[in-house]
């Protein structure tokens, strides 16, 4: 069994606890021993690097330490956007110089390294893919998905080291393997306006709803993410994106890891799947799905 | 969309505006050739005053002003898709930061009040609990904002499917949490002063 230091990060305690429960249950199902890092942070996404350099990367830097004590090599992180700084801050850490300020800033020396995988990564490779091959229970049925990974997880390449920045496929083959049918569409990589929704929630109405409607155009049932700041901003608002511009979209937005949860057998309920704010159930009972 | 000045007003040497970039980036922005890729590709860049290449013309010709009180600094949510497609590879998102920083620094009224409200209240929380605390970010921001009924169509729906956790979650070590926002910002001043304002704490690893 390999084992992760887990950092489930703020949301996936509060507004993405569906991802939080999913994530947990499908890494048990699939063999990876998730321990959670002992007394975690907020690693200061998506307001600290606003602010303050040293803030934005010493909030993730206490992160990293924490791991270190904990003796374990790679670190999985859920949230895209946590993900990002976490990325970032390990990069940065192989300046000596910028090394011994964060070191002064936490009042005690972190080496970095500690891998840092965001859990799409994690739960994508060859071999996982080949194991929840052979574990379905209850495969998609076609059902017709957008994947959409935002902005944090493949960008900047330099930083993320991971996937293909402009059309990643990391979710794509998940999902294939799972008897979704992928749509082909542009919008993969857009952003949705991330932390912007509280303060600017116009704008975040206008990007969401354009990524809305290009799923729809181009055949989604529904969209899959691996952040919970896409989730949120793509299932929450579509009551508002009604009330200001007309469009229904009733479109469905799931964690990746709450189809691959529903695919290995766990019901709908038990993965939270209810607590989303755009009816996601009667989608997945049509398909004998839930 | 404002109309720039095409010549520099910057001040040469150590006192300029690209000099300062220069120093809390490293980028050099004299790189940018102002193909616009940046821009084409920005998500925000229709809802600011400056788009992200103007931005970059702006620090080239050393207009503080206009920089300092663009939207755009405010607006950027570093979505990192100008510094992934830039031919000259500015880490454009960076420059944002340290510009921000520091019109923050120099005192200059936001130009998205409410952005900078909301980074304020999400911080502070932070800074008290170590992790965020989503009620009170909520409720933070609307007192600030002076905004009493901002996403309050979205309490009760997240209430009702558990999504909102009424009470903070804190971090066992509160001494280290507040002692990392305390000594990140006495960097930041260091940063800019050149003087060490506090002596380097032992690096002892906390227990």
């Amino acid at each position: 069994m390999s084992t992760y230091a887990y950092y489930p990060g703020c949301s996936l305690h509060g507004t993405a606890k569906e991802y939080d429960r999913s994530a947990r249950l499908v890494c048990q199902a699939l063999g990876l021993e998730l321990r959670e890092v002992e007394d975690w942070n907020c690693c200061g996404a998506s307001s600290a690097h606003m602010v303050s350099r040293w803030l934005a990367l010493s909030l993730p830097a206490r992160n990293l330490q924490l791991v270190e004590k904990m003796g374990l090599e790679t670190m999985t992180v859920p949230c895209a956007a946590c993900y990002a700084r976490l990325k970032d801050v390990s990069c940065e850490l192989k300046d000596p110089e910028v090394r011994d300020k964060i070191g002064r800033v936490l009042g005690g020396q972190v080496t970095g390294r500690v891998t840092v995988e965001p859990l799409v990564g994690t739960l994508t490779t060859q071999e996982i893919l080949d194991k929840a091959a052979g574990m379905i229970k209850k495969p998609l049925a076609g059902l017709k998905v957008a994947t959409y990974y935002g902005c944090l997880l493949t960008r900047p390449p330099k930083v993320a080291q991971f996937d293909v920045p402009e059309n990643p496929q990391s979710m794509d083959r998940l999902l294939r393997v799972l008897g979704s049918e992928v749509v082909e569409w542009y919008f993969k990589t857009e952003c949705c306006g991330a932390s912007l929704p509280v303060a600017r929630t116009d704008i975040v109405l206008d990007l969401s709803r354009k990524l809305l409607t290009a799923a729809k155009k181009a055949g989604a049932e529904a969209i899959v993410t691996a952040c919970p700041m896409c989730h949120s901003n793509l299932d929450s608002r579509q009551g508002e994106i009604r009330g200001r511009y007309g469009d229904d979209f009733k479109m469905p937005i799931f964690f990746f890891t709450e189809l691959l949860g529903l695919a290995l057998g766990y019901p709908a309920r038990e993965l939270l799947i209810a607590n989303h704010l755009t009816d996601a159930l009667s989608l997945l009972q049509g398909r004998g799905l839930a | 969309m404002s109309v720039l000045k095409f010549a520099s007003t910057d001040q040469p040497g150590r006192n300029g505006l690209l000099a300062l970039v220069k120093a809390k980036t490293g980028q050099d922005v004299l790189a940018c050739y102002q193909c616009g890729k940046c821009s084409a590709g920005c998500p925000l860049s229709s809802a600011m005053d400056l788009a992200p290449h103007q931005v970059l013309r702006a620090v080239q010709l050393g207009q503080r002003d206009l920089v300092f009180q663009s939207s755009a600094i405010w607006l950027c949510v570093t979505c990192q898709t100008c510094y992934t497609r830039c031919p000259q590879e500015v880490d454009l998102p960076r420059v944002m930061d340290a510009l921000r920083s520091q019109a923050l620094q120099e005192k200059i009224r936001p130009a998205e009040r409410t952005v900078k409200v909301f980074h304020d209240v999400f911080l502070g929380l932070v800074e008290r609990f170590g992790r965020l605390y989503e009620v009170g970010l909520i409720g933070g921001y609307n007192l600030l904002a002076r905004q009493p009924l901002a996403s309050a169509d979205l309490g009760l729906p997240m209430l009702t499917r558990g999504k909102l956790e009424l009470i903070p979650r804190r971090v066992k070590d509160q001494e280290q949490i507040k002692a990392i926002f305390k000594r990140a910002a006495e960097l930041e001043l260091e940063e800019i002063t050149g003087q060490s304002v506090a002596a380097a704490p032992p690096a002892s690893v906390p227990s």
